[in-house]
């Protein structure tokens, strides 16, 4: 209990240090001014997000390969906690382009392809409430959950791949991009919080999950006294 | 809404999904572990 509660207040630290560091040590963008400082926390919980469905990517293939029930467990514990940030992004980015763009939303490919990597993974999530047995459950659900990984890359390259109204890459976007040296690293320290605050929320929903595996061993017991 | 405006929504916003959704795991996992020591409670009673 102590040891999780420390490692909560490392995370919320980190968090909050990222936070400071947007607004107080990152200098002003020329031509977006403040509403660029939208990047160090949109950006990161992107990034964030896509690992957590690369977790449950992993879990998938490995629990179609194994048939251990922690795989299920560890996939769709990633799956949630990557919605959360999935929708943490397909929030802030509206938020910056009203602004930036005068409209909230627009259909481009790097956008679209956000949105349905979301609508994705609350298929993903929906259709586990819909099957009853666990070792079917588990199956179908990682077998979906390989097929929606697929959007991943294409949310990674709809930018590089396509012109889109979203802003081009300034990480790995090839020549002529980049970043200030100090945007640089806190951008990289706002991912590196992002990371943890993940690996943090995965943990507890995966507490969860192992808490439900053992719910439904003693209520088996229970059922055949 | 000013820029400075757009850019603390996006954070307050943002954090408080993040918080939510802790509270949501939270307390599903809060709730199983009464129902898990109440099945076990009654299952010790019943051997």
């Amino acid at each position: 209990m102590w040891k999780r509660a420390m490692i909560g207040a490392v995370v919320l630290f980190l968090v909050g240090a990222a936070a400071y560091a947007s607004f107080f040590i990152a200098p002003e963008e020329k031509t977006m001014h403040v509403l660029q400082r939208i990047f160090y926390f949109h950006a990161a919980a992107a990034w964030a997000g896509m690992t957590a469905f690369f977790v449950c990517f992993v879990s998938n293939l490995l629990y179609v390969w194994r048939r251990d029930e922690k795989w299920d467990s560890l996939g769709v514990s990633s799956a949630e906690v990557g919605l959360a940030f999935t929708t943490v992004v397909l929030i802030t980015g509206p938020i910056w382009a009203k602004p930036a763009w005068g409209i909230y939303w627009t259909w481009d490919a790097r956008l679209t392809s956000t949105f349905v990597l979301w609508l994705l993974y609350i298929s993903y999530l929906l259709l586990r409430t819909l099957i009853e047995e666990p070792d079917r459950r588990a199956l179908l659900s990682a077998l979906f959950g390989i097929f929606a990984f697929i959007d991943v890359p294409i949310v990674f390259g709809a930018i590089r791949w396509w012109r889109t109204q979203h802003p081009q890459p300034v990480i790995m976007g090839g020549p002529g991009a980049g970043l200030d040296p100090t945007m640089s690293k806190v951008f990289f320290f706002s991912v590196l919080a992002m990371h943890c605050l993940m690996a943090f929320l995965i943990a507890e929903r995966y507490r969860l999950e192992k808490l439900r595996t053992d719910f439904e061993i003693v209520r088996r017991e229970a059922e055949a006294i | 809404m000013s820029s400075l405006h757009s850019v603390f929504a996006a954070y307050v916003i943002g954090w408080a999904v993040f918080f939510v959704f802790y509270l949501t795991v939270a307390k599903r996992t809060s709730s199983l572990r009464d129902e898990v020591d109440r099945l076990k409670d009654s299952l010790n009673r019943g051997k």
